[in-house]
């Protein structure tokens, strides 16, 4: 156990500046220790499964045929041909037009979604900032459509969006608003506004809830002072409250925006192949499993990674400085 | 009990070094003192002791036994710290027990052990509440509890009375001393910033300087030779006196000083200022005196003052009690040591 | 805080319009499911009758009753599985200082952005390799990719600020790193640790991707799939009695998870959030 040494040696001397603590070591050993199942476990339903997808899309691999997938480039991600005739044919992920579409709709779904969900989140957190009777009620209500599974909202809502017996086309012809009953998940020029409804519905929870986090970390004092000073509310909201609320915003958005681009669930349920909808997830989806083009969706899949990481390392560097503050 | 060695110890945090090179040695079952101003590395000395921080260089030994290497668990120490540190979800039973059910002790023998701590530091009726439901001073001593139950070879209090108010950290303070007399002979290392616990506690004292050792003696030592003006202002309440300049040159050195207790305001003679202000504790008073050099030369008298502020008196000090130190802050002996004192003598009688 | 009436009355109108906005279309499903026949085609929006016809329906020749089974079962196995492995890891990422520390974190973090379609193929031939496809298994193991950071993450941030010296007490009181964790550190994280269960049970619960691409008999599939496969007897007839009534037994224990659990769930919301 111990190393009986005099201490008055030479030799004892010498080798005191190599003796360390076995503590520190100890909790090291340990540490490498405790992450080591995590680690691999991250890695292997994590890293290899994206690393296959990515060798994947360099080849001609087929579902019922995976082990003998031959390598053949960027074939998948773009390609040409030149015809006899002279014309070029373009082929490939990047020059697929059903592949943009998809990423269209998968913009436009993003950039309407996450900011009508943070702007009504951002009037549902001050609502529940305010203190007022039944506050915590309200809030479980507004948890609800965050708790429910994606399918279950859009069934839920298909049902009230249903064009014969539906809720919504009853209420709004009761209303005199609309002459005839609308066939909303039927129309495409209708049916990306119903998806965007339900998917609005259920994440303005998630930015209701961070706004309000971040609004109940604002010191009162601050509102109090602008009363005094007879600060208009309005006023008081963009030059105060905004700026203060920015961090914790701009990660919601962030959050918000990741979630929506990978969007599956909402769009696979109502509409499994429309064009108008088809999200960039879907697609790929399809092009693995119902295509027979699975080398092709790995490429898909790929590229949506990119895009993803892409943002994500974006949002990592910007927000380094504030990780780094907190450590011990 | 143990003793230890500590042989050129250094600490450094990076490229910072906090303990530059200390030699010292702590008797076996002495109750040793480290204290000085925050940031001179006492408690970080003790944490190497402990084990809980590495030494970076230098060797520390306990009864000649090289322990740099061993985990605190291993060294056969047991340490009270200044929050307490109980685990706050286990009983006092189960918070003092802990350490000797991990190394797989038999129940009966823990009961055993707990029980005759908690006699000692009269925690019997607390045994099966929880920290939260104790005063601070009770928690204190099932921290201390928690340390004897383990029979180390040496006790580490790391600023154990900083967080109880004035009243119970005296009360606590008696127990602690009490306590190494019971124990017999167990060896203390005690940290702490407050010179009076310091002076109280000790067998003998180490005062630390930005990770030097200034001067290591017992209280009494320390008090009436201290080696450098610092340690001469660190000890005694309160300060003792410093004076350069006109006031030092009649005891051939640069600064001199001199205690409250040793000064005295008389008719005539000394040296004049005028009262500044002036305490009354009831049993003595502490005259505060401008003399003109900025700080007031506080000057001790028995029971009730009688002198106001605006007063002008005279201030004569004890020749013999007179410290006298050269320009780089080191002792060169009391007034009596020196010829001085008989020159002195002889000026006072003309 | 309020200036008039007139205002008071406009903020608590806005209130009923949030519940309500919130609350609906839950409401609606239930009176539905509890309409039997022809009453289904006709809206109504108030509960006009409580049949549990379209209940017994969905339990009585299916898989339902089996579907819920193995949501529980995967749900609850992704809850003990993670908190076991980020519980160890979340102590030495926010206890032990080592190089590379902070990186790591990230990395981990970074898992939980992947999109699932990106690992699906991958994910895919692995789990057929492994031979636990169509199994509940392989829904456990691949829901570590979305539970294992949050939980890492969360658990760290709590381990990170719980107090040093009853580290260092348990250290001279000879404790192991692995004692620390088991009975010094986690009596004292049980709010995190709930937090994290419920988090990560109503993810597991809710996941759609994984469970319908790894399992292809119906008596192996969740509930989500169910629902979202759930057809009628006649070929274009929706049977949305019965999806109404399977949508409501499965929000059931969610909304009973919320309603007990409210405070918990925001707090872990909002603990990657607002903390960065």
């Amino acid at each position: 156990m111990a190393n009986v040494v005099a201490a008055d040696t030479p030799a004892a001397l010498a080798c005191s500046s190599y003796i360390n603590s076995d503590l520190k070591a100890q909790r090291v050993r340990s540490a490498w220790i405790f992450l080591a199942p995590t680690l691999l476990i991250l890695a292997l339903v994590a890293a290899w499964p994206l690393g296959r997808t990515i060798y994947f899309s360099f080849t001609n691999a087929s579902l019922n045929n995976l082990a003998e997938a031959q390598f053949i480039g960027a074939e998948n991600y773009f390609s040409w041909i030149t015809l006899k005739s002279g014309r070029t044919v373009y082929g490939g992920l990047l020059a697929d037009p059903a592949w943009w579409n998809a990423v269209w709709n998968t913009l436009k779904f993003t950039l309407i979604s996450v900011s009508s969900s943070t702007i009504l989140g951002m009037g549902v957190a001050l609502v529940l900032n305010s203190q007022f009777l039944g506050r915590g009620l309200v809030r479980a209500a507004v948890l609800v459509p965050w708790a429910l599974p994606g399918v279950v909202s859009a069934k839920m809502w298909a049902w009230m969006f249903n064009d014969q017996f539906g809720l919504i086309n009853d209420f709004l012809l009761h209303l005199g608003l609309t002459s005839h009953k609308i066939a909303w998940l039927a129309n495409p020029d209708t049916i990306m506004p119903v998806i965007l409804v339900i998917d609005v519905w259920r994440t303005t929870p998630f930015m209701a809830l961070l706004v309000l986090a971040a609004l109940q970390t604002v010191p009162h004092d601050i509102y109090e002072s602008a009363k005094i000073d007879g600060v208009h509310s309005i006023k008081v909201f963009w030059r105060l409250t905004i700026p203060l609320i920015r961090p914790a915003l701009t990660v919601a958005v962030i959050f918000r925006t990741l979630d929506a681009l990978r969007i599956f669930d909402l769009v696979y349920v109502l509409t499994p192949s429309n064009a108008e909808t088809v999200t960039m997830s879907v697609l790929t989806r399809q092009y693995l499993f119902d295509f027979d083009k699975f080398a092709y969706g790995c490429a898909a899949s790929t590229v949506l990674f990119i895009i993803l990481a892409g943002i994500t390392v974006l949002y990592m560097w910007l927000g380094r400085v504030n990780l780094e503050g907190g450590e011990r | 009990m143990a003793e230890l060695q500590l042989r050129d110890v250094r600490k450094s945090f990076g490229t910072f070094e906090v303990i530059k090179g200390i030699d010292m040695e702590v008797k076996a079952g002495e109750f040793m003192v480290f204290v000085g101003p925050s940031g001179c590395g006492k408690s970080t000395l003790l944490r190497l002791i402990a084990g809980l921080e590495e030494i970076t260089s230098g060797i520390l030994t306990f009864d000649g036994q090289v322990v740099n290497h061993l985990v605190p668990s291993k060294r056969g120490i047991a340490m009270v710290f200044q929050s307490y540190a109980l685990y706050p979800h286990m009983t006092v039973f189960e918070n003092m027990s802990f350490g000797m059910r991990l190394a797989g002790a038999d129940n009966k023998e823990c009961k055993r052990r707990v029980r005759a701590a908690a006699e000692l530091l009269q925690l019997t009726p607390y045994l099966e509440r929880l920290p939260r439901q104790l005063s601070g001073g009770q928690r204190q001593r099932v921290a201390i509890g928690r340390a004897i139950v383990r029979d180390p070879k040496v006790f580490l209090f790391d600023e154990p009375l900083s967080n109880l108010d004035a009243s119970l950290r005296v009360a606590t303070r008696i127990e602690i001393a009490k306590l190494h007399r019971s124990m017999q002979g167990t060896t203390i290392i005690y940290v702490t910033h407050d010179q009076v616990e310091a002076m109280t506690l000790a067998d003998r004292i180490c005062v630390l300087r930005d990770g030097v050792v200034e001067q290591i003696g017992t209280p009494l030592e320390l008090y009436e030779r201290p080696n450098s003006v610092f340690v001469a202002g660190f000890i005694g309440s309160p300060k003792m006196n410093v004076l350069s300049g006109s006031f030092a040159q009649p005891y051939k050195a640069h600064t001199i000083g001199i205690r409250a207790e040793n000064l005295q305001i008389v008719d005539q003679g000394g040296w004049a200022g005028s009262v500044v202000h002036s305490e009354m504790l009831g049993s003595d008073s502490y005259i505060y005196v401008d003399v003109g050099v900025g700080e007031p030369v506080i000057v001790r008298e028995n029971g009730t003052s009688r002198h106001q502020p605006g007063e002008v008196v005279q201030i004569s000090p004890d020749h013999s009690h007179v410290h006298r130190f050269d320009a780089a802050g080191r002792s060169i002996g009391r007034a009596e040591m020196s010829g001085a004192h008989h020159e002195l003598q002889i000026i006072a009688k003309l | 805080m309020f200036v008039s009436a007139a205002r008071r009355s406009a903020f608590y109108a806005l209130v009923v319009v949030i519940i309500v906005a919130s609350i609906f279309p839950l409401y609606y499903a239930v009176v539905t499911s509890f309409k039997s026949g022809s009453a289904l085609f006709r809206v109504d929006y108030w509960p006009t009758e409580a049949s549990l016809a379209n209940y017994r329906a969905i339990f009585s020749g299916g898989n339902f009753g089996r579907n819920l089974g193995n949501s529980v079962l995967v749900a609850s196995s992704v809850v003990g599985l993670s908190l076991l492995l980020a519980l160890t890891a979340a102590y030495a990422l926010g206890r032990v200082r080592f190089r590379g520390r902070s990186l790591l974190l990230l990395t981990i973090l970074s898992v939980s952005m992947f999109p699932q379609i990106a690992v699906l193929a991958g994910l895919f031939e692995l789990i057929r390799w492994a031979g636990v496809y169509n199994t509940p298994f392989a829904l456990v193991l691949s829901y570590m990719i979305f539970t294992l950071p949050f939980t890492v993450w969360v658990l760290t941030a709590f381990m990170r600020d719980l107090p040093i010296e009853i580290e260092e007490a348990a250290i001279v009181d000879g404790a192991s790193p692995w004692v620390i964790i088991t009975r010094v550190f986690m009596p004292l994280m049980w709010p995190a640790l709930v937090t994290t269960s419920l988090l990560a049970f109503i993810g597991a619960w809710n996941e759609f991707v994984f469970a319908l691409t790894f399992t292809s008999a119906d008596e192996q599939r969740t509930v989500p799939v169910a629902i979202a496969l759930l057809s009628g007897a006649a070929e274009r007839e929706i049977p949305w009695g019965s999806i109404t009534a399977a949508s409501v037994i499965v929000t059931i224990p969610l909304v009973a998870l919320v309603l007990i659990f409210q405070r918990r769930i925001i707090s872990g919301l909002t603990a990657g959030g607002v903390k960065g």
